[in-house]
């Protein structure tokens, strides 16, 4: 058996998030360079802010500012920093409860080592020289013996605030498709379709998963079923999909090669568009060096009788 | 020992729109929650629970919001569930919350589902790029509309259909304050002009996308004798599954949901829904689906829903309304569909539809699928209680 495929994937998005009022506060805040908090219904501050009292449930809006020094009240080194993190050499991860706060924030301390860093120290913050609004306008948390920084009661409201930002997000995975695919896409290299036949129902699964999932027994005999197929149903695609070469109108079908006990999903060429009807008889178009075939095109064979297809759309 | 009745004594929405700028998602549920509330005349330290749903995480991408949705929703020191089953999470949100309260493991249960569409892009979510796939082809409605064409077939539908369906849904919603899309001028012309985007799907005839969260209080037969406003009555409900894909799978009419609405109808007593129900409100995200589901749910025979469409049946005022909230074609944040298709069922019961109530509804149902077809959720609701 040849060795099972992997593939790094990437999942990589610029989300958009809607602040509402509290958020917009403390995140225009830190552009000012202005901490806020909110107070709770029993006279906490709460820093970061939530919109909602998390004993009462009441709706928050009193924002108070606190201020930039503050202790760690616990923390964790981290050796090895990854991309995105807010700091690129060794750090420590911190909580600080800054100075008019009851709660504690998370960010980065800036140390030499972790043991330069304890519960209990002092600390202030490093602002972003570049601010827009976002967590990172705190570029880090610094030890600090100085005075201690007096808040000077900003209540929330500023000019032009932020009320929207874009969390951009990524994620790393190492994706193998298993077994029964790799079997699956090493036969398509040599242009040919296999698929593995159940047990038990005696379909064949193409592609093959492994597992029949309606008798959810394992599959591993392997059969070839096409080249030629079924049309058994389609669409005709009039708007161009993002990322796809293809000219519009085209049609997008499921097509059931023969021996194959479910439809697979391809492009139907060599045919004007409005030509292609449910039990056309296709063929595979393949192109030098991919993958999948290119298209499907009429094989010049009699249209099947629904009857062969009818299960199969 | 039998099971408690359940009945629903509050209900909330947030009027959907394409994209709300102004609340962050916690400002998003907590509105639909409060207006629950305030429709139950219930408090926050009236609820027991919260059971909370919305679709894959990518479509907002916050991991697990139910964590930090907790502050929003008062479910701190309660039991607080998170539900996903895709497009019918809505669904299947309120019958786990339902069925809390039916076993008499809490008394009074918040349910909510929400989604918030325009922080991401729903079908970036639905179309990672996985090494060795091949690629989409088509687009969203691509892996729709050769559905439709095998219904079509299957049927020997007009082609028209599919715009009456959307220009029914469409007037609708100008009578529901809630929708999505309010298009004043809608015309079935105006449906029939518009592109054919996947062939036979037209633009028109596709749902849009929502901002939205729907809430409901569930509690059980006390709860509703203390309701300032008439409670509508859970007479079935049930989840059913199937895979996406499998050798024999019907796309046109799944298994899993004709299982689904039998159990439904067993449980409520429902021999003949086409003359026992007063209306639906069906998961119809593409205006083919109408008579596609009413052949699944069994309010017309096989190859027949077409025809109650086109008899008008389906309408306002027609005999078995179908979608009388404008549905998900004219309102889709699509973690919350599900359960705006069961809590309007409940106001049509309850007689608090406004303009697109049916008169004397008695027994409506709420429907929900997603996945491609892989889960169902359904319930019935009644203006009295099971037993009585």
């Amino acid at each position: 058996m040849s060795a099972v495929l992997k593939a790094p994937l990437v999942v990589e998005f610029p989300f958009t998030r809607s602040l509402g009022p509290v958020q917009s506060a403390f995140l225009t805040g830190l552009r000012e360079r202005v901490v806020l908090g909110v107070r709770t219904g029993d006279g906490r501050t709460l820093v970061p802010p939530v919109e909602y009292d998390p004993v009462t449930a009441e709706e928050l809006h009193d924002l108070v500012e606190v201020a930039p020094t503050g202790t760690v009240t616990t923390w964790a080194w981290n050796p090895a920093p990854r991309r995105g993190q807010p700091l690129t050499t060794p750090f420590a991860w911190v909580l600080v409860r800054l100075d008019g706060a009851d709660t504690a924030l998370l960010h980065a301390l800036d140390a030499p080592g972790p043991a330069a860093v304890h519960t209990g120290m002092p600390v202030r913050i490093r602002w972003a020289g570049e601010r827009t609004g976002a967590i990172t306008d705190i570029a880090c948390f610094e030890p600090y013996d100085g005075r201690r920084a007096e808040p000077a009661g900003h209540t929330g409201e500023f000019e032009a605030p932020v009320t929207g930002i874009v969390a951009a997000a990524r994620l790393d995975y190492t994706y193998s498709p298993g077994r029964a695919q790799t079997a699956y896409i090493n036969a398509l290299s040599g242009r040919r379709t296999m698929g593995e036949r159940c047990p038990s129902c005696r379909k064949v699964y193409v592609p093959p998963r492994g597992a029949c999932p309606t008798c959810g027994v394992a599959t591993s005999e392997q059969v070839e079923v096409g080249p030629r197929g079924t049309v058994t149903t389609f669409c005709i695609v009039n708007i161009k999909a993002k990322n796809l070469d293809i000219e519009v109108p085209y049609v997008y079908a499921h097509i059931a090669l023969d021996g194959a006990g479910l439809a697979l999903h391809g492009r139907i060429g060599g045919i004007p568009y409005d030509e292609v009807r449910m039990g056309l008889r296709v063929e595979p178009v393949w192109t030098d060096g991919a993958r999948y075939p290119d298209h499907y095109r009429p094989t010049g064979e009699p249209d099947a009788d629904y009857d062969t297809y009818k299960e199969l759309l | 020992m039998s099971k408690e009745p359940v009945a629903v004594v509050g209900i909330g929405q947030t009027r959907h729109v394409a994209a709300r700028r102004d609340v962050s998602l916690a400002g998003l549920v907590r509105e639909a929650a409060r207006r629950a509330l305030r429709d139950a005349e219930l408090t926050w330290a009236d609820i027991d629970a919260v059971v909370i749903g919305k679709a894959p995480d990518f479509f907002e991408g916050v991991m697990m919001p139910e964590l930090y949705l907790a502050d929003a929703l008062g479910a701190v020191g309660k039991p607080m569930l998170r539900v996903h089953t895709a497009g019918s999470v809505g669904g299947s949100t309120a019958l786990v919350a339902a069925n809390l309260v039916a076993a008499r493991v809490h008394t009074t249960v918040l349910t909510l589902a929400f989604e918030k569409q325009s922080e991401s892009n729903a079908m970036w979510g639905l179309s990672l790029p996985i090494p060795f796939q091949q690629p989409l082809l088509a687009g969203a409605g691509g892996f729709f509309a050769p559905h439709i064409r095998a219904y079509m077939r299957r049927s020997g539908a007009p082609e028209t259909v599919g715009a009456l369906v959307a220009y029914k849904d469409r007037r609708n919603a100008l009578k529901n304050p809630y929708a999505h899309l309010h298009e004043h001028d809608i015309t079935l012309d105006k449906v029939m002009a518009s592109p054919m985007l996947w062939d036979p799907i037209r633009y028109s005839e596709t749902c849009p996308s929502s901002d939205g969260a729907c809430a409901m209080i569930l509690t059980d037969r006390a709860g509703a004798a203390r309701a300032p406003r008439p409670p509508a009555w859970m007479l079935g409900g049930a989840m059913r599954s199937e895979p996406t894909l499998f050798a024999g799978k019907d796309f046109v009419s799944p298994q899993a949901g004709q299982d689904c609405a039998a159990d439904v109808y067993r449980q409520a007593g429902i021999t003949d829904p086409r003359r026992e129900i007063d209306g639906a409100e069906i998961y119809v995200p593409f205006s083919w689906y109408e008579p596609m589901w009413l052949e699944n749910l069994g309010f017309a025979g096989e190859g027949e829903g077409w025809k109650l469409t086109e008899a008008g049946v389906t309408e306002l005022d027609g005999d078995l309304p179908v979608n009388m909230s404008g549905g998900v074609l004219s309102t889709n944040p699509i973690g919350a569909s599900g359960m705006i298709r069961f809590a309007e069922a409940a106001l049509q019961v309850r007689g608090q539809a406004g303009e697109h109530q049916v008169d004397g509804a008695r027994r409506v149902l709420g429907h929900a699928y997603g996945g491609g077809s892989q889960f169902f959720s359904m319930w019935l609701v009644g203006d009295r209680p099971p037993d009585s």
